[in-house]
């Protein structure tokens, strides 16, 4: 399957190679440099290259490329969720994937990678595992180590390896006993020049922290479950309790989790929580336009909209943005050409307004189309589709756990077309 | 600073280890600097360390060679060094050196063997992580004078006990194979005795081992094709996709196509349910019965579309594609759906799979057409994906809409993307010929755009486009040529000098002058537009000889010395066929056939168009061309091979009884609305009872197909499992009622029955079977007239006697078969067993407002007003008028929608005919039509019903009604009190259901009553007379309850008016906040106004 694993930085420089069947020599990068370079931005490189011999399937994260070399036929989606499944065991493991750590840390990444994979198929890919049999790095464990010479490298093959849940390990022992769980809905949306809906639906998951000694069987209900139209569980889920009784019902794996993802129906009216009034305007002459955007509190449920950030992506004859803004702050970028407007918390007696004119380069035509508004924001305690959570039990054990729900609304890919 | 770091370096290794700890730290430093020079004296450095006899220092050594490994520098000449640490103690040490080990074996053969028996002795170590690994790395060690020793290990260690070791082994079986392909025959045996592990573990490696090393041998798998499929849902999830590509290259060899009836299930997938006595003749012509084991691994590969792995997704996706019957295919849709919020990786391979789907089954992905909109932060290759399934999906219906959509990408500053749309505008144009002119007339304004690639691409598209129709269209090709100067982009200019020859005659002053600019500009043309210079003037020679002749022979004259030996050719030969001479043969009598021969329109088709030759989720599909190592998908056996392979005599326990995991469920029933599923419960429900209605002698052949089974498997376990199977379809219909369970619960409640299912005898599992269909057949008689009294009514009377008449004998064998359908391993229900808290069953309650529930039953409306609205004015209708009024019955066409009546009236003077609604609905809701009338006399009125699913939305519905000479659009607007039904509740349960319903479900206002609407009934018949609402016994006087639910989705909506002489608060809760608002306004009004 996987042949080899090329790491690539955003200024092409291969900072990192493994093989796990016979080497590959690194040129046959060359093949995905030359796509780079035809795709200009780095989001536009096509997944998946040919090369005479080879196949590249690469994936593009946190600036770096993570490169794979396939020989056969092989699902594409495979590799690719395998690539970002690395990808956040390295997050996971070091706090941030990017060049430095991974160089910082390459021999954990190298013996990650090795048990990763073996022969090119997927080994021990659970984070959990991993853990036990390479320890993450922390700078008293690393101090420890030199002096006394042991290791960070597991001697016995993780319990959670060989048990029908493999996500948890055995013996885990908390002196509080806690269960956490986040649930954050994103809210798609396109809206048109005039406000109108083009299209929305709210995308959600429960995020959750479960910290609990022995094995605790969990089960979380909602008040309204048939909101959910579609949902995907993470493995410790029984598919067949919520098919059945629309209840979650698991073994959590120890610490942090995705437990679920869903979809709200599209049948639902989606409530918008903000409104944008805009006027961008190119002149004909004189090279310049004027920018007028106000943003106002929609649907909110009485809550505050938090963290509203305003970003566009300016033409490229614009070269630079003398506006006023009441409240929070503006930059532009005359490079990346992107404009963001951080307003920060919406006052509903107050609305933030950003105003002013734009200069574009002397001479060049004025663009045909208006860019677009990227809206980002974050509503706390409010699930905007409604979703509640009934109640989470809990069996197994005998403690009492402390449980708590908190509910956050943010924008996801919320567009508004000017 | 690489010579500080080395002599920095040196010094510790000369040192004493205490400082080993500030070294540590020196670590990537000297990694990642200190490479350029003095490779060679810092490999002497590292040897020094290797050898010196301390781990700290070895291991510190080893870390730095990793370092350069990964950097990917050559540290081959340390092998020796290296090599002598592979029996260490310590064990990331030794991980360490395993990992240069692998790297460099290859270059280095004889040294490596020193290796080799440390790994032999490891082989042996009680730890099996540590045999395991010894097995990985000696396996991973490509020197081929060790084959037989790796040969001899894999045979061991697939013996194993540790299922780990046995998975390693599976993982050496492929490694072996690249390394020496003659051990073929000896791997495949070591595969097939893996192949029957029953380790989840195990599963997915030897499958992965399977493909690789012999996939032709199917027959390796007969025997444990139970069971992989039994065992998928607990396997690793990058195993579940390897097992599931496999399953569907053996399930396409072992079984036969579901799909003969594709038409019938095509065409009328949504009137199925309606017209089933259509559908059950066609099934008794054709009897068409899947293979149980087939529809084994639908069911057990169902859950599984649930999963957080993008790749499983897609693998399930795929299996159903190529295996599923036709009509079960929609599950697909939402599980892919999902993923394009996923990565930007993942989003474009599951792009690529939808346009491929859609193209041949557009309905599929319609309902979700939106989510493939196009966002401006998108990468180019996700847009252009993106618009490709818009393209596809596009027809009559939401071909405003898509194109629409499509005027804001024109206009995108991503100039690929533009120039895309306009090429899916143009096979929009070509696909749905009502908005040809529409689409021509757009991009003719597209002319004038001031961006280059816009205006040549339109400029392609419009040629294109005009060649299907060119004769209504001189205008354009007028105004072509009027922009002509101004376009630069050389195929837009080859393009209109092309439609300018092929269509001279409906131009014939404008070409002439075309060409004779061209002739003041032709020898700075590019070539491709000199090359169809050369054709107009040929063509306009042949055509208008006396205006052009001079013109056309100065530009052959050009040509033939143009620099471009093809240009030269095209004038040499056109000269030679248009200007008679004495050498000229008979050829140029037909030049003008020749040249002016009609040409055929273009076929403007998707890119995706030949895909689907490839299997589905295949990187050969991504590719579109056959990667190596492609295994093809063979049609669909004529005649399926001998099932009885399948049967497995060994005895085998195939469930692990172990903590329980996500099981192997019922199937997703609940995948669309849960409306279509208790309807399609129902009629499974209904079959099962006409059958056992029928005799005695339909159970006895289906006892007799179980004890046939039963014989051939003696094994235990898995005939518990059909029966169990077969018991949790026939109390399905119990279950609705009754939560289920716990499964630890389940068994021991029910003990006696899986006692007597466990015995294998075929007698007891009829006798059980039989005894167990007859205790059921109460409940579910039940069960068949609460169904009656409840929405479904008229379906039923009218679907069911036939069923009962004609189905019986085709259905008896079916229903075994049917059985298999839902099968969970241990749901049997026992009424008492309840140890779900009292909120979660009332949530289970809540879940289904289906007819065969108790607590919320649908009632017949409590009022049905007279009023009707006017659809259609006379003076607007010609003649014809409509009006429409809501009977406030449960929709006979399906149950999403609501039910009109309609009353046309003819007052013009003469009959008017075929009065119809025309097929293009504008907007998104789905209309059911009445037949069309042929007829309808002057003066004369009838009346008709329709059906309208608004959605749970007071959009409006617009429609066309159309006549036989003309079109009328009209429109539906709901009141919101419309699209409700009346249900009954318990005032008990209609407290609680409120209770659930609370925060922002919940509005409420406070009015004052005039006096007269104080009166119980008056306000009780204000509420109804504005929304269609069942009432409620009350238990308190000055409280008024009233219950619905919404009728697309079933919502519940709760009203309550508590009156506080003089004020009155009435409350509304519902999911649908928006309808209880509005609601709740209207409501308001009601109650205020003081007219009667």
């Amino acid at each position: 399957m996987i042949h080899s694993l090329f790491l690539i930085n955003n200024a092409g420089d291969l900072f990192l190679e493994k093989h796990w069947k016979s080497v590959i020599s690194r040129s046959v990068c060359d093949y995905f440099f030359e796509a780079r370079e035809k795709a200009v931005e780095p989001d536009n490189v096509p997944p998946v290259i040919r090369t005479p011999h080879h196949y590249l399937i690469n994936i593009y994260r946190e600036k770096i490329f993570f490169v794979s070399v396939i020989q056969t036929e092989v699902p594409p989606l495979f590799v690719i969720e395998f690539l970002h499944r690395v990808a956040e065991t390295f997050q996971d493991y070091f706090g941030e994937c990017s060049e430095t750590t991974i160089k910082d840390n390459v021999v954990i990444v190298y013996e990650l990678l090795e048990e990763m994979l073996d022969n090119g198929f997927p080994l021990a890919t659970e984070s959990n595992i991993l853990k036990e049999l390479i320890r993450p790095p922390t700078i008293l464990r690393s101090m420890v180590n030199t002096i006394t010479g042991s290791s960070n490298v597991g001697e016995t093959l993780p319990t959670g390896q060989l048990s029908t849940i493999p996500w948890r390990r055995a013996g885990v022992k908390y002196t509080n006993n806690e269960a956490y769980f986040d649930v954050v809905e994103e809210i798609d949306a396109i809206l048109d020049k005039s406000g109108t809906t083009v299209f929305a639906e709210i995308q959600g998951v429960i995020e959750a922290c479960v910290k609990l000694s022995g094995m605790p069987d969990l089960s979380l209900s909602f008040m309204n479950p048939r909101l959910l139209d579609d949902v995907s569980f993470h493995p410790c889920v029984r598919y067949k309790r919520w098919e059945s009784e629309r209840v979650i019902s698991f073994i959590p794996p120890d610490g942090n989790f995705q437990l679920m993802s869903y979809h709200i129906s599209a049948q639902n009216l989606v409530a918008i929580p903000v409104y944008v009034k805009q006027n961008i305007s190119f002149f004909e002459t004189g090279s310049s336009g004027r920018m007028d955007i106000t943003v106002g509190p929609k649907q909110t449920m009485g809550k505050t909209v938090e963290c509203l950030v305003v970003t566009v992506h300016m033409p490229k004859v614009v070269l630079s943005a003398n506006l006023n803004a009441t409240q929070g702050t503006y930059n532009y970028d005359p490079v990346t050409k992107i404009l963001v407007w951080d307003i920060g918390k919406l006052n509903p007696q107050k609305l933030p307004n950003l105003k002013g004119s734009l200069s574009l380069q002397s001479g060049a035509p004025k663009p045909e189309e208006n860019p677009s508004l990227n809206i980002d924001l974050k509503i706390q305690q409010l699930a905007i589709s409604g979703l509640k959570v009934n109640r989470l039990d809990m069996y197994g054990e005998k403690y009492k756990p402390f449980k708590g729900v908190k509910y956050v609304t943010k924008a996801g890919k919320f567009q508004v077309r000017t | 600073m690489s010579n500080n770091n080395v002599s920095y370096n040196e010094q510790v290794s000369l040192e004493s280890g205490v400082d080993a700890a500030q070294e540590n730290s020196s670590i990537p430093a000297s990694v990642s600097g200190g490479l350029f020079s003095a490779d060679y004296k810092k490999n002497e450095d590292l040897k020094e360390m290797l050898e010196s006899n301390k781990d700290s220092q070895k291991l510190e050594a080893m870390k730095r060679i990793v370092g350069l490994i990964a950097k990917g520098k050559n540290a081959s000449e340390l092998f020796p060094a290296v090599v002598k640490n592979v029996a260490s103690k310590n064990i990331e040490l030794k991980k360490l050196v395993y990992v240069y080990l692998v790297r460099y074996a290859e270059e280095q053969q004889d040294l490596a063997l020193l290796s080799i028996s440390t790994f032999q002795r490891a082989l042996k170590d009680p730890n099996q992580l540590i045999r395991a690994s010894a097995l990985r790395v000696l396996s991973s060690i490509r020197v081929p004078i060790i084959v037989p020793i790796m040969m001899l290990s894999i045979k061991e260690a697939s013996t194993d006990l540790s299922p780990y070791v046995r998975k390693t082994a599976a993982h050496a079986i492929q490694k072996l194979y690249s390394l020496d392909p003659d051990q073929k025959e000896h791997l495949i045996e070591v595969i097939e005795k893996l192949l029957k592990d029953k380790s989840t573990l195990v599963a997915g490696s030897v499958v992965m081992a399977f493909e690789e090393v012999c996939p032709e041998r199917i027959d390796l798998i007969h025997k444990n094709y139970r069971k992989l499929c039994n065992l998928l849902v607990d396997v690793e999830e990058w195993g579940q996709v390897v097992i599931i590509h496999m399953l569907t290259r053996y399930a396409r060899t072992q079984f036969v196509s579901p799909w003969r009836e594709d038409a019938v299930f095509d065409e009328n997938s949504e009137k199925a349910f309606y017209d089933s006595e259509e559908e059950r003749k066609v099934e008794q012509v054709k009897p068409y019965i899947m293979d149980p084991d087939h529809r084994l691994l639908l069911r057990n590969t169902k859950p599984l579309f649930q999963s957080r792995n993008t790749a499983v997704v897609m693998a399930v996706s795929q299996l159903y594609w190529h295996l599923a019957p036709k009509h079960e295919l929609n599950i697909i849709t939402k599980s892919l759906v999902r993923l394009l919020r996923s990565h930007r990786e993942v989003q474009f391979i599951v792009l690529q799979n939808i346009a491929t789907m859609s193209i041949q089954r557009k309905g599929m992905f319609e309902p979700f057409m939106k989510s493939f909109y196009v966002r401006s932060t998108d990468a180019t290759h996700i847009k252009i994906l993106k618009l490709e399934i818009l393209t596809n999906l596009a027809n009559e219906a939401n071909i405003s809409t898509i194109l629409r959509e499509f005027q804001t990408y024109v206009k995108s500053q991503d100039k690929a993307f533009a120039a895309a749309t306009i090429q899916a505008i143009g096979r929009c144009a070509t696909d749905i010929s009502e908005v040809t002119d529409t689409c021509l007339n757009g991009l003719v304004l597209l002319l004038s755009n001031r961006d280059e690639t816009v205006v040549a691409e339109s400029v392609v598209v419009i040629k294109k486009l005009l060649q299907t129709q060119p004769s209504q269209h001189s205008d354009i090709i007028k105004h072509m040529a009027k922009l002509f100067d101004n376009i630069t982009v050389s195929m837009a200019r080859a393009s209109i000098l092309w439609l300018m020859g092929e269509y001279c005659e409906h131009v014939p002053k404008i070409a002439p002058d075309v060409l004779r600019k061209m002739a003041k500009t032709f020898t700075s043309e590019e070539d491709i537009v000199k090359l169809q210079t050369v054709n107009l003037a040929a063509k306009l020679y042949l055509t208008n000889s006396k205006q052009t002749k001079l013109l056309t022979q100065y530009i052959l004259n050009l040509g033939k010395y143009d620099q471009n030996y093809d240009i030269r050719d095209r004038t040499r030969f056109i000269r030679q066929l248009i200007v008679p001479n004495e050498k000229s043969g008979a050829l140029s009598k037909y030049a003008r056939r020749i040249l002016m021969a009609p040409k055929p329109a273009p076929v403007l088709q998707s890119a995706f168009k030949d895909r689907d030759r490839f299997q589905l989720g295949t990187l050969s599909h991504t590719l579109n061309s056959q990667a190596i190592g492609y295994l093809e998908l063979s049609d669909w056996p004529a005649v399926a091979p001998d099932q009885s392979v399948r049967i497995v005599e060994v005895v085998e326990p195939v469930k692990e009884t172990g903590a329980p995991v996500h099981g192997k469920s019922k199937p997703g029933k609940s995948s669309e609305k849960f409306y279509s599923d208790s309807e399609e419960e129902e009629e499974e429900e209904e079959e099962g009872s006409s059958s056992e209605d029928s005799s005695s002698s339909s159970e006895e052949s289906e006892s007799e197909s179980e004890s046939e089974e039963n014989s051939d498997d003696s094994n235990k376990s898995s005939s518990s499992q059909s029966d169990s199977e077969k018991k949790k379809k026939t109390l399905k219909n119990k279950k609705l009622q009754q939560q289920k369970p716990d499964g630890k619960d389940r068994k021991q409640k029910n003990g006696n029955a899986v006692k007597g299912e466990s015995r294998s005898e075929s007698e007891s599992a009829s006798e059980s079977s039989s005894s167990e269909s007859s205790s059921e057949s109460g409940s579910e008689l039940d069960s068949d007239s609460d169904s009656d009294s409840g929405t479904d009514q008229k379906k039923n009377t009218r679907s069911k006697p036939v069923q009962s008449t004609l189905v019986t004998k085709v259905e008896k064998k079916e229903v075994s078969l049917l059985d298999l359908d839902d099968f969970s391993p241990a749901a049997v229900p026992s009424p008492k067993s309840s140890i779900l808290s009292p909120s979660l069953l009332s949530d289970l309650q809540g879940l289904s407002i289906s007819p065969t529930q108790s607590a919320l039953q649908a009632s017949s409306p409590v009022f049905v007003p007279e009023t009707s609205h006017e659809l259609l004015h006379r003076m607007t209708g010609k003649g014809l008028s409509a009006q429409y009024r809501f009977t406030r019955q449960p929709c006979i066409y399906g149950n999403s929608m609501v039910s009109l009546q309609l009353t046309l009236s003819n007052s013009s003077d003469q009959a008017l005919e075929n009065i119809h609604i025309s097929e293009k609905s504008s907007t998104g809701q789905n209309i059911h039509r009445f037949n069309a009338i042929e007829r309808l006399e002057p003066q004369a009125s009838v009346t008709v019903s329709m059906g309208v699913d608004f959605n749970d939305s007071t959009q409006a519905a617009n429609f066309q009604l159309c006549t036989k000479e003309d079109e009328f659009s009209v429109s539906i607007q709901p009141a919101v009190g419309e699209l409700l039904l009346p249900i009954t509740v318990s005032e008990a349960d209609f407290s609680k259901e409120q209770g659930k319903l609370l925060g922002m479900n919940e509005s409420s206002a406070t009015i004052t009553m005039t006096p007269e609407n104080v009166s119980s009934q008056s306000v009780n018949r204000k509420v109804v007379s504005v929304a269609n609402l069942g009432v409620i016994p009350s238990s308190q006087e000055n409280i008024h309850r009233f219950a619905g639910k919404t009728v697309s989705s079933g919502c519940l909506v709760l009203v309550s008016v508590a009156l506080k002489d003089p004020d009155a608060v009435i409350t509304i809760n519902t999911e649908r906040t928006v309808m209880g608002s509005m609601l709740l306004r209207q409501l308001k009004t009601a109650l205020t106004n003081s007219d009667p």
